[in-house]
């Protein structure tokens, strides 16, 4: 059996315990219980018929789908960047550091609508892809604002402090004389960089995926300028949920919440149970 | 291996880590380089592991000089004060490190491999352990660990950088007379870092003192011991209180009495005289070089310190005396010397009580 109370130096459990059920029972708990009670009301065979009509699931296929690349391509470049502000010093690394925070702070749309106007055809980037181009010429026209590769910028966009943030404390900490050591053993820099650092990094590395990851499929603000929204094709899930809300539809409403809840939830369980099996083996045993 | 250093410099701004030393480390032999912290001992390491880039001066293993060589090529076996194991990895795999990922090293095939970390599990007394994490080992297992997984490239020279520094005295002792045994059954040239001289002087073969980035002496313990070359070594290695003299025509002269100078000779003018606790004798005032009176007495271990205040300007003398000697403080008594150096007066003598903060840390 194990302890329910166990004596300890610091008192005060009963009373954090207890104030922990009670506020993510307010902020957390409550809101979301009533979201799946709501679903359930609707009886299984009903819920069945909701999430498979073709465009819930098209749009809750395309936000995970998209969620996930876009939190697996910040993980890499994350990481690079991370690695760039914490290893080296150079003229203007303070600008970049601070500059890494502002999709934190921008309001979403705003980004939104910055992207778009960059990625439209006839802004900066999106005329370097459209007709007309070099690109073109080569690869013909490629849209991006207006379709799900403009949804995947704006979920990087938003996506990138998470994993730079998580990763910069547990780049700087990271051990110089790992590095030697293995310099020593003979091992080239590339084999120190995959058996040693990015080993040791792993475990920070997914908590900046997992939050990226959830960041981006609860994303609104920003993709919804320069998603396009066609059903079916460009229209995420968050969008479908508003979409079925103004039609007075509060049961597919609801069907889509739920779907999404249990979706990210398993989702982010099993990030969170590889990261602790990797923090384990690295010897941080909680 | 033979290892030949010279004229190495290498500075930190303003400051020099190292100022042109100059030492030859014979092939086999296990040396301490002994030093207060910021004296450049580690830095002297480093540079010869190649994880350190001199300004000047050359390092040669054998003939064939290493300066310009990467860490990678030097082929040498480092191990550090906080062991630096990897700890996603086994044991076995950090072992196996070098021997798997080592740069222009032949191939070996797993079974072979496997093979060697246990033989070098099996020198370094941590049979069965190889499947387990560096975090469920000990402190002092884990630099055995690391001392295994420094041997299993073979290395041309061993180097380790206060190898023993984390681990508590009791681990410490036991780790030192096994680093000792292991060094003579594989032959490799030790070169070890330390800031504690009884771990120098009872471990290595020869002693290399440094002091602010320069060598001050280098020798065995005994030579160490016995016939420091730098007031600094004699202040930094044991114990020893000093007295202002002036040297005159190879005679030290405290305030009227003279003493002749043995080996070291300073050129005339103010110096310092030094002398060992052990090497102070007291008789009666009529029959000592120097008068003076006992103003403190302790107890140390199986001696009694005694503080004398001698000669006019009450400068402090520290004499060893046996137990049952019996003095009291307040006392008149005078000194013999049986042994002493004089050495020209140091402009910034050398600060003793944080030689002796450093050995006791």
């Amino acid at each position: 059996m194990p302890q329910f109370r166990v004596p300890s130096a610091i008192p005060g459990f009963g009373l954090t315990y207890g104030f922990v059920w009670l506020y993510l029972a307010i902020v957390i708990l409550i809101p979301l219980g009533a979201v799946v009670l709501f679903a359930s009301s609707l009886g299984p065979v009903k819920l069945y018929a909701l999430l498979t009509r073709s465009d819930t699931f098209a749009a809750l296929r395309l936000s995970f789908g998209l969620s996930l690349i876009a939190a697996a391509v910040n993980a890499v470049f994350g990481l690079i960047v991370a690695w760039v502000l914490t290893r080296y010093s150079f003229p203007g690394r303070r600008l970049l550091d601070a500059a890494v925070d502002l999709p934190f702070a921008l309001p979403t749309a705003v980004a939104g609508i910055a992207l778009t106007a960059i990625y439209a055809p006839n802004g900066w980037i999106g005329s370097l892809f459209a007709q007309g181009s070099v690109w073109a010429s080569w690869f013909g026209p490629l849209k991006i604002a207006y379709t799900p590769l403009g949804i995947f910028v704006a979920l990087v966009f938003i996506g990138l402090p998470f994993v730079v943030r998580t990763l910069q404390p547990v780049l700087s900490d990271l051990d110089k004389e790992l590095e030697e050591a293995s310099a020593t053993l003979g091992a080239k820099r590339s084999v120190t960089l995959f058996k040693v650092v990015l080993p040791t990094v792993f475990p920070a590395l997914l908590t900046g995926f997992a939050l990226a990851f959830a960041r981006a499929v609860g994303e609104y603000g920003s993709v919804i300028f320069i998603a396009g929204n066609i059903p079916g094709v460009s229209e995420i899930a968050p969008l479908l949920i508003i979409t079925r809300l103004e039609q007075f539809d509060y049961a597919g409403a609801t069907a889509i919440a739920t779907a999404m809840l249990v979706l990210s939830f398993f989702i982010l369980l099993l990030v969170n149970l590889t990261e602790a099996w990797s923090r384990k083996r690295l010897g941080h045993v909680r | 291996m033979e290892l030949k250093i010279k004229n190495l410099r290498k500075d930190y701004g303003n400051f020099p880590a190292l100022n042109d030393v100059n030492l030859d480390i014979r092939s086999g032999e296990l040396i301490a380089l002994l030093g207060p912290s910021g004296s450049g001992k580690t830095t002297l390491l480093r540079a010869i592991a190649g994880l350190e880039s001199p300004d000047g001066g050359q390092i040669f293993f054998g003939d064939r000089d290493a300066s310009r060589q990467s860490v990678q090529e030097r082929n040498v076996g480092f191990v550090f004060q906080h062991y630096a194991l990897f700890r996603h990895m086994k044991i076995l795999d950090n072992i196996a490190f070098g021997l798997r990922f080592g740069q222009g090293r032949k191939r070996k095939s797993e079974a072979e491999i496997r093979r060697k970390v246990l033989e070098l599990l099996d020198l370094v007394q941590l049979n069965g352990l190889e499947g387990r994490y560096p975090s469920q080992l000990s402190g002092g297992q884990r630099q055995r660990v690391a001392l295994a997984r420094a041997l299993a490239i073979e290395p041309q020279v061993l180097l380790l950088d206060e190898p023993f520094g984390a681990l508590d005295a009791q681990v410490r002792k036991g780790l030192r007379r096994w680093l000792r045994q292991i060094h003579d059954e594989t032959g490799h040239t030790t070169v070890f870092v330390t800031h504690d001289q009884e771990e120098a002087m009872e471990l290595s073969d020869r002693v290399a003192v440094l002091h602010k980035g320069g060598l001050q002496q280098v020798g065995t313990p005994d030579e160490i011991y016995d016939t420091p070359a730098t007031p600094f070594v004699y202040a930094f290695i044991g114990d020893s209180t000093s007295l202002p003299v002036e040297v005159h025509n190879g005679e030290a002269i405290f305030e009227g009495r003279t003493l002749r100078i043995g080996r070291v000779d300073p050129p005339d003018g103010p110096g310092r005289l030094h002398i060992r606790p052990q090497d102070v004798s007291l008789t009666t005032p009529a029959e000592g070089v120097v008068r003076g009176q006992i103003i403190g007495l302790r107890r140390s271990g199986g001696y009694r310190r005694a503080d004398i205040s001698v000669g006019v300007k009450h400068d402090r003398v520290e004499a060893l005396l046996p137990p049952e000697q019996e003095v009291s403080v307040g006392d008149q008594v005078g000194l013999e010397f049986r042994r002493y150096a004089a050495f020209a007066d140091d402009k910034e003598p050398p600060k003793l009580g944080l030689a002796r903060e450093k050995q006791a840390a």
